[in-house]
C-alpha cells in the first residue's frame, strides 16, 4: 500500500486485452483533487476502456488504480460507487415515467419498516441542490424535462451517493450551446466544492475552455498529459491522430445554380399511431444545386424523421402529408430506389444500422444500392468483374484502408466505414446529396477527407442536406442554416450572418 | 476453419451422447457403429435407401435455408411439402390419362405452386402485417395436416384400400427410378434436388434478386435505406421457401408411392431445420447435410432389428440427440451472428 500519491485518481500502468486487441496498454494517469480533468481521444483510443476499469465495470488484466493515494481492486462497480466514484453515461440512465425525486433516490432510498422516507430524502437532496446551485423539479416525470434537466439529475444521483470523484461520458453530445455553457459553469461550482471531475470528451473546444489538465489518448496509450493552459488545439489534435492534422477546411463561396436540387413544401409526419403527436410539421425549404444547406439542431428534434419522410415518402409505417421534390420531380408517392435512382446519394445518419452489411465484404457493401445499376448487372445477373473494377478503383480513391476488398466491413474503423459509405454513395454520380452525421465518430484525419469532398460534391453541381448535432460542422460547411426545433424549422441563417450563440438560441427554442 | 469444424463437432457430440445411452441400455457403441454404417451404406439397396431418404431433406433443407438468408425462420416446411404432395398426387388422381412428360411436369408444377402459396401467406403476414413467421407457419402446418387428412378421406379416397391414401396416379405421371439400386426407389427426383441445389446457390450469390435477398437478412434497415423494398423481398424468400418444400412431394409421388399417403413424412419439414443449420444455409452444405441425415434415417431404422437392447424408441432418441446437437450448435452460431450484428 504505497502512500506516495495524494492525486485523487492515479492509475498505473493499466493494461486491458480483448482477445488479441489490447484496448490499453500500460496507461498511467493522474489527477488531482479539485480540478477538472479533460480524457480525450479518438474512438476506439482507450479512453472509455480506462474509464470502465477506473468505475469497476472491467477489471484491468495488470496495473494498479489508487484512490486518495490507496491502492483499490474493485469485483463491480458497487465497490467503485462505495469509493466514492460515479459515472455519468453518456446515455442516460433514468427510468422516464417516475419523477425526478425517485429516479435519484432509487438504489439507495432511505427506508424505514419497508416504507421510503420521500421526506427525508428530499429535504437531503435539496440541501444538496442548494449547496451546489442544481436546481430540480423533484416531482415532475423525467420524460417531461429537458435534457439538459436530465443531465442534471443524473449528477444529483451521484452526489446523493456522496461521489467526489466524477466521471462524464461525452456529456455534451445531446446539449444546445446554452445548456453545454451551463453544465460546465455548475462543474466548475462542483470543482470549486472539492470534487475531482473528469471529462471524457473528442471535443477540443471544451477541453480548451474548461478543463485544468489533460490527458490524450490514441491506440490504447496515453499520448501526451499536460495543464491546459500550456497547450492549443492544434497539438492535442496531433497527438490524438499521431501526425499533423487540418482542424478546419477552408470553404469557398458556393455558386448555385437555378435550378433546384431538393424542394420540400409542407411536409408533416405523424408517428405510427393515429392521433399520435406529430414529429415533424409543416417543414418547408429547398436546396438549390450547387449549395449546402445544414440542419442545425439538438438531436431528436425530428431531423432522423424528416429524412425518414423525404427518402421513404410511401413507407405506410408513417403518415405523411405534404410534397418532396427531388431534381424537378414529385417523388411523394415514389419508392425509395426510384428516387435514389435520380442521383440521389444518402451517406446515412446511423453508418452501422442503415448503410453497411458488417458480415460481409467490403466489395458487397459498396455494391449496396447499386446492385440494380447497368453497371453492375445485366438481366437479374449480378457482374462480379465490374463490380471487382470499380471497388478497386474506389478504395483507392476514397482511401479506405486496408485496400482489400474481401475484408468485412464489420473490421474496419469507423473512418474507414464511414469513407466506403462516402466512395459507395459518390459512386452514383449524386445531383443530390443527403449527408446525416457525416463525420461521427469518425476520427479527425477521415473528417478532413469527407469534408473536402463534400464541398466538391458541391461544386460539381450538387445539391447537399447537411444534418448534423455538431455545430462546428454546420458553420464551417453550410451556405445557408437552418435550424430545427420541435420538428419544426423555426429559424434560416446565412452563413456569414450567424453567431453560434444566435443559433444557439434558435435551437433552444427560444 | 472453425466454420466446418464447429458443425463436425456437434454431429460428433450428439453422436457421442446417443452411443452413451445405447451403452446404458447394454449395447457396445462399436457394434451401434458397425450396423449404422452396414444399414446406410452396405448394399446398393442400403445406399439407395439412405439417397431416397436424402432427397426430400435437400428439399426442405433449401426450404429452411434460403428464409434465414433473408432473415427468416421458416418452420413450415412440414406443412409446405405436405400440400406440394397432396396437389402433385390430387392432379394425377383427377388427370389419370395425361400422356408422359406432359404428366409429370404437371404435377411438379402443381407441387411447386401449392408449396409457394403455402409459403406465399406467411410471407406476406410477415412483410405486411407484422405478425412473426415462426407462429404463422407453425399453425399453417396444422392447417396443411388437416387439409390433407380432409382431401385424402373425403374428396379423393381410394376405395382399394383401407389406408388413408388418395387414389393411385395416371401410369404416364411415374418417375424412371435407377435400376442400379436393387429396388429402392431412387428415381429422378435425386437429380433433380442436387440441380436445385445448385440453381438455389447460383440465385443467391449471382444474381440480383439473391443477393437482394441476403442483404435484407444481413441488415434489413440498412437494405431500405439503400432502396430495396424489403417487405417484397422477405414474401419471395417464403415463396421460394414454399415452392421447395412442396418439391418434396415429386420424389414421394411420382417416384415412390404413386399416391398421397396421409403421414408419409417422417418430419422431414423439421429434419430440414437441422440439416439446414448443419449446411450453414448455403445449398452445398445442404446437400452434404441432407445425406448425413438420409444416412442416419436409414442406419437407426435398422437397429432394433439387428442388436438385441437397442429398441425403436432408442434408435429415435439416438437420432433426435444428433438431430438437437447440431441444431442447438447452429442456432446458436446463428443468434450469436444475429445479435452482434
Amino acid at each position: 500500500m504505497s502512500a506516495e500519491t495524494t492525486a485523487a485518481v492515479e492509475l498505473r500502468g493499466l493494461t486491458k486485452h480483448f482477445g488479441n486487441v489490447v484496448a490499453n496498454a500500460g496507461v498511467d494517469l493522474r489527477v488531482e483533487r479539485g480540478t477538472i480533468h479533460g480524457v480525450i481521444g479518438e474512438n476506439g483510443a482507450g479512453k472509455s476502456t480506462a474509464m470502465k476499469m477506473l468505475y469497476g465495470i472491467l477489471t484491468p488484466d495488470a496495473g494498479q488504480i489508487f484512490i486518495n493515494g490507496k491502492t483499490r481492486v474493485w469485483t463491480s462497480p458497487s465497490d467503485a460507487i462505495a469509493a466514492g466514484i460515479g459515472m455519468v453515461h453518456q446515455h442516460f440512465m433514468l427510468a422516464g415515467p417516475y419523477s425526478a425525486l425517485d429516479n435519484i433516490v432509487l438504489g439507495a432510498e432511505p427506508v424505514r419498516l419497508g416504507v421510503i422516507e420521500r421526506t427525508k430524502a428530499r429535504a437531503r437532496l435539496e440541501a444538496l441542490a442548494r449547496q451546489y446551485g442544481l436546481p430540480v423539479d423533484w416531482d415532475e416525470a423525467i420524460d417531461e424535462l429537458p435534457v439538459g434537466v436530465q443531465q442534471r439529475i443524473e449528477i444529483l444521483k451521484l452526489l446523493y451517493r456522496d461521489a467526489h470523484i466524477l466521471i462524464l461520458d461525452e456529456p455534451t453530445a445531446v446539449l444546445t450551446p446554452q445548456e453545454t455553457n451551463e453544465l460546465f459553469r455548475n462543474l466548475k461550482k462542483l470543482r470549486d466544492e472539492g470534487k475531482t471531475i473528469l471529462l471524457i470528451t473528442h471535443k477540443l473546444k471544451e477541453v480548451m475552455s474548461f478543463t485544468d489538465r489533460v490527458t490524450v489518448f490514441r491506440a490504447g496509450k496515453v499520448t501526451g498529459e499536460m495543464q491546459t493552459s500550456q497547450t492549443n488545439p492544434q497539438e492535442l489534435a496531433n497527438l490524438m491522430v499521431g501526425r499533423k492534422v487540418v482542424l478546419s477546411i477552408d470553404v469557398p463561396p458556393a455558386h448555385p445554380r437555378d435550378e433546384l436540387a431538393m424542394d420540400v413544401t409542407g411536409l408533416s409526419l405523424a408517428g405510427a399511431v393515429a392521433g399520435s403527436r406529430h414529429k415533424i410539421s409543416e417543414v418547408s425549404f429547398s436546396i438549390k444545386r450547387g449549395e449546402i444547406v445544414g440542419i442545425a439542431g439538438v438531436e431528436g428534434n425530428g431531423q432522423s424523421e424528416l429524412l425518414e419522410a423525404i427518402l421513404h415518402p410511401r413507407d405506410p409505417l408513417c403518415r405523411t402529408s405534404g410534397t418532396v421534390r427531388f431534381l424537378d420531380e414529385d417523388v411523394t408517392s415514389w419508392e425509395a430506389w426510384k428516387i435514389r435512382d435520380l442521383g440521389v446519394a444518402v451517406i446515412p445518419e446511423d453508418r452501422q444500422q442503415e448503410g453497411l452489411l458488417l458480415e460481409r465484404p467490403v466489395s458487397e457493401n459498396f455494391l449496396l444500392g447499386l446492385q440494380r445499376s447497368s453497371a453492375f448487372s445485366h438481366a437479374g445477373f449480378l457482374n462480379a468483374k465490374a463490380l471487382q473494377m470499380a471497388a478497386t478503383q474506389a478504395v483507392e480513391e476514397y482511401d479506405v484502408r486496408p485496400r482489400d476488398l474481401a475484408i468485412l466491413a464489420g473490421k474496419l474503423s469507423g473512418g474507414n466505414q464511414q469513407k466506403l459509405i462516402v466512395a459507395r454513395e459518390f459512386q452514383r454520380k449524386p445531383r443530390m446529396l443527403i449527408a446525416a452525421q457525416p463525420t461521427r465518430g469518425v476520427d479527425v484525419g477521415a473528417i478532413e477527407f469527407i469534408h473536402n469532398r463534400i464541398v466538391r460534391a458541391r461544386d460539381e453541381g450538387a445539391g447537399v442536406l447537411l444534418v448534423s448535432s455538431e455545430l462546428d460542422e454546420i458553420l464551417t460547411l453550410s451556405d445557408r442554416i437552418l435550424v430545427m426545433y420541435e420538428g419544426r424549422i423555426v429559424a434560416e441563417f446565412n452563413r456569414d450572418h450567424v453567431t453560434e450563440r444566435e443559433l444557439g438560441l434558435k435551437m433552444a427554442g427560444s | 476453419m472453425r466454420k466446418f469444424l464447429q458443425p463436425i463437432l456437434a454431429v460428433v457430440f450428439g453422436l457421442a451422447l446417443g452411443l452413451g445411452f445405447t451403452r446404458i441400455a447394454g449395447e457396445s457403441p462399436w457394434h451401434v457403429l458397425q450396423i449404422l454404417g452396414k444399414s446406410a451404406f452396405g448394399s446398393s439397396y442400403d445406399l439407395g435407401m439412405t439417397l431416397f431418404y436424402s432427397t426430400p431433406l435437400i428439399f426442405t433443407g433449401l426450404a429452411v435455408a434460403v428464409p434465414l438468408q433473408a432473415g427468416l425462420f421458416n418452420i413450415g416446411a412440414e406443412g409446405q411439402l405436405t400440400l406440394g404432395a397432396l396437389a402433385a398426387a390430387s392432379v394425377g388422381a383427377l388427370w389419370p390419362g395425361l400422356p408422359w412428360p406432359l404428366a409429370p411436369a404437371f404435377a411438379t408444377m402443381a407441387a411447386i405452386l401449392a408449396g409457394t402459396v403455402w409459403g406465399a401467406i406467411p410471407g406476406w403476414l410477415r412483410a405486411r402485417r407484422g405478425s412473426h413467421e415462426v407462429i404463422n407457419t407453425i399453425m399453417l402446418n396444422f392447417i396443411a395436416a388437416g387439409l390433407a387428412s380432409y382431401v385424402t378421406l373425403y374428396l379423393l379416397k381410394n376405395p382399394d384400400t383401407q389406408n388413408p391414401e388418395t387414389r393411385p396416379i395416371g401410369p404416364g405421371y411415374h418417375l424412371l427410378q435407377f435400376g442400379f439400386f436393387n429396388g429402392a426407389p431412387v428415381s429422378m427426383a435425386l437429380p433433380l434436388a442436387v440441380v436445385t441445389a445448385a440453381l438455389v446457390s447460383i440465385l443467391l450469390w449471382r444474381t440480383v434478386l439473391g443477393y437482394e435477398l441476403r442483404a435484407v437478412g444481413q441488415n434489413e434497415s440498412a437494405a431500405r435505406a439503400a432502396g430495396i423494398d424489403t417487405g417484397r423481398m422477405r414474401i419471395i424468400a417464403m415463396c421460394l421457401a414454399g415452392g421447395l418444400a412442396g418439391l418434396v412431394g415429386v420424389g414421394e409421388v411420382l417416384g415412390n408411392a404413386g399416391k398421397f399417403r396421409l403421414g408419409f413424412s417422417p418430419e422431414y419439414g423439421f429434419i430440414g431445420i437441422a440439416v439446414a443449420l448443419l449446411g450453414r444455409n448455403q445449398p452445398g452444405g445442404v446437400v452434404a447435410a441432407a445425406l448425413l441425415f438420409g444416412a442416419l434415417h436409414k442406419g437407426t431404422s435398422d437397429l432394433d432389428l439387428e442388436t438385441e437392447h437397442v429398441t425403436r424408441e432408442l434408435s429415435l432418441v439416438l437420432q433426435a440427440l444428433i438431430i438437437l446437437s447440431v441444431s442447438a450448435e447452429g442456432l446458436w452460431s446463428w443468434m450469436k451472428k444475429r445479435s452482434e450484428a
